[in-house]
């Protein structure tokens, strides 16, 4: 088991190498950078063609690519993202760290609730399967499974936001905020989560609901299923106790998978909902070639995706101990 | 008694073409069948969006000639050499009712949608109408003509984008399946690098470089999205290597290459199908999404995503242009869904179901 582990863990160097590679390189090779769009204003090329080489020098731009590489990787391994080079010029940590709050309260908070309507859906159809219920709920999570989820916010943010004029669908708080008493800034709160919430936590409910009933179908199968039923346990502890806890351990390991879009957040569904989360910060920097913040977001979330794949295969014998690694 | 017969085996009809089994299934599949003619149906409006909407007739009279202005449209719209016939003079709607007064002889047939994608008019945003089935746009174009030439862009997307996915993803996974051992650990490890970059920071971290157009979209898209189908290749590649006829033909002394592309692939082509099915799905929605935010198709070029941005951007003054965007997305992703689904259990009974 330890070997096992060991052996994920030091094949995971070589991959988190290559991130460094990929993260750097795409984005420093690629024409234009920031010192250009900041000069691009000057109309003198005599004074931008000047300010643009101090720009360069300033940002460290004007040093061989590899020697910048060497130094990124240098204050990479001590967690120093550098300095943003926009034109806010704050450390890149404080950029992302007011970022990260809106952005994993919304994923917790769409996970815990996709989790809670879809386990129990999935059981009861996989329980009483070819029901009305059954097909039915199928069908509609099939639907709902396939619509993407920004083209379900517009239609949505039109009835919901305009038309009828029930939430607020920009941002994560009102302008006056500050004034609202305790009680106002938590329904404040709370009407600005709704719309994206829901946006979040569909999709996701309709796959862990489909997930679950697959699961659940396959275990019912199971001979143990047909024991258990034999020697006279109650329908409910069937279900419960022998079929749903076995159905768990796929489910448990799809956490692992989820890692990544707790912190990633969705570029499109937060710019569209001017949400201040990664996904929006990624966007921004994106636009104003932003070096150092795009490749740190890109390089955490690169890490959190292989962080997560490891989990996942580790949490296996965990879940089940009839798993084992050699 | 009776003569005791004797039934020889019948010589068996030469088995079931493995394909056709494939497709006997899929036909059976009522979703995928659904799925297969929304496809159908968005390939037709891509190849004669011309005939549904143009500002020029499908066929006219005038002034004792004939002329099929839209038909031409359609071949130099495609290509077919930029100007290998010459226009016939324009015949713009009002112009044409012009000069129906000075020719009583004149006739024509005029598509359905009589609007061009580009043609601006002063009725911005407008509502739904007679004249404008699914009302006007902010410069004042009809939205019906660009939703039905916007559909080129999302067909055209997901078959060439996933057409280059899958020649690098049938190549990797081919050689890394194939070969095994240390070419098998260095694109495993490359695959891993490429999956672990969430989907949209990658192609957008390289778009915001690319001038954004359709082409380079298709291209990000196509460099991105290989590593599902090169891992269901060496899968299968892994599996197939064993088998008898390909020991068969090593000890024929057939070529390595001859054996992996002749031999195996045909075998393998089924489950790579599936991915590259669910793969187009997926390159709609990021095309979609890129356009959305800027990055892909640029106006006055029409695509669904850049629509909706329109859109978005005035939800409050018009929300009529809300609706065929996000129908004609929804459909075409729920299709490819839809006919991915049919395939995967038509090539394994077994996995029927499974998400």
């Amino acid at each position: 088991m330890l070997a096992y582990v060991l052996r994920r863990v030091l094949l995971a160097v070589p991959t988190l190498f290559g991130i460094t590679l990929v993260t750097f390189f795409i984005i420093n090779l690629a024409p234009g950078d920031p010192a250009q769009l900041q000069t691009q204003g000057i109309m003198d090329s005599k004074v931008s063609n000047r300010v643009y080489e101090e720009l360069r020098q300033y940002y460290g731009l004007d040093q061989p690519i590899i020697k910048r590489y060497g130094q990124w990787l240098w204050r990479l391994v001590r967690l120093d993202f550098g300095a943003s080079m926009s034109t806010d010029r704050r450390p890149v940590w404080h950029k992302i760290r007011e970022r990260l709050w809106p952005t994993m309260s919304l994923a917790i908070l769409s996970l815990g609730i996709s989790l809670a309507v879809a386990i129990p859906i999935g059981i009861y159809s996989a329980a009483r399967q070819d029901s009305l219920f059954d097909t039915a709920g199928s069908t509609i999570l099939y639907a709902l499974y396939s619509v993407p989820s920004y083209v379900m916010a517009v239609p949505l943010i039109l009835i919901v936001a305009i038309q009828w004029n029930l939430l607020p669908f920009q941002g994560i708080r009102s302008d006056d905020f500050e004034q609202l008493s305790a009680l106002g800034k938590i329904v404040d709160l709370v009407r600005h989560y709704t719309l994206i919430t829901f946006c979040f936590s569909y999709g996701a409910l309709a796959y862990y609901a489909r997930f679950v009933r697959q699961n659940m179908l396959e275990v019912l199968r199971q001979d143990y299923i047909r024991t258990a039923r034999a020697k006279g346990l109650r329908e409910r502890d069937v279900i419960m106790r022998h079929g749903f806890r076995n159905a768990l351990i796929p489910v448990m390991t799809l956490f692992g998978l989820l890692l990544p879009s707790i912190i990633g957040g969705s570029v499109i569904l937060e710019v569209m909902f001017n949400w201040p989360g990664m996904g929006r910060l990624f966007f921004e920097s994106m636009m104003s070639r932003d070096y150092p913040t795009i490749m740190a977001l890109t390089f955490i979330t690169a890490c959190l995706v292989l962080l997560g794949t490891l989990l996942a295969d580790l949490s296996y014998p965990f879940v089940d101990p009839r798993i084992a690694y050699d | 008694m009776t003569e005791p017969t004797i039934t020889l085996p019948q010589p068996q009809a030469s088995s079931e073409n493995y394909w056709r089994y494939v497709w006997r299934n899929v036909r059976r599949n009522r979703r995928g069948l659904a799925g297969l003619i929304v496809i159908a149906a968005m390939l037709a409006v891509w190849i004669f969006s011309p005939l549904l909407a143009t500002n020029q007739p499908i066929v006219c009279k005038y002034n004792g000639r004939w002329y099929f202005p839209a038909v031409i449209e359609i071949f130099q719209s495609r290509g077919a050499g930029p100007h290998w016939i010459e226009k016939p003079r324009p015949f713009n709607l009002p112009q044409f009712d012009a000069k129906k007064e000075l020719d009583p002889e004149a006739f024509a047939i005029w598509p359905l949608i009589p609007y061009h994608e580009y043609e601006q008019s002063t009725e911005f945003l407008q509502p739904p109408s007679s004249r404008h089935w699914l009302g006007t746009d902010e410069l004042g174009r009809d939205l019906a003509a660009r939703m039905i030439h916007g559909a080129a862009v999302s067909v055209k997307v997901g078959f060439v984008s996933m057409g280059i996915a899958a020649v690098i993803g049938i190549l990797m996974g081919g050689l890394a399946g194939y070969w095994g051992g240390l070419v098998d650990m260095l694109i495993s490890r490359v695959i891993e690098i490429v999956v672990c970059f969430p989907v949209f920071f990658l192609i957008l971290a390289i778009m915001v470089w690319l001038e954004p157009n359709i082409v380079n979209v298709m291209i990000v898209i196509g460099l991105t999205r290989w590593t599902s189908i090169a891992r269901y290749t060496r899968g299968e590649f892994m599996r197939i290597k064993g088998q008898d006829y390909v020991t068969a033909a090593r000890a024929l002394g057939i070529g390595h290459a001859r054996i992996m592309f002749r031999h195996i692939l045909p075998n393998a082509l089924a489950p790579i199908l599936v991915s590259v099915t669910f793969g187009i799905a997926d390159a709609v929605l990021v095309e979609a999404g890129l356009s959305w935010l800027g990055f892909g198709v640029q106006p006055p070029d029409p695509s669904w995503g850049n629509i909706l941005r329109t859109a978005y951007d005035s939800l409050n003054v018009a929300p009529h242009m809300v609706y065929p965007p996000c129908i004609a997305i929804f459909l075409a992703v729920l299709a490819y869904n839809l006919v991915g689904d049919a395939l995967r259990d038509a090539i394994d009974p077994r996995l029927r179901g499974t998400t």
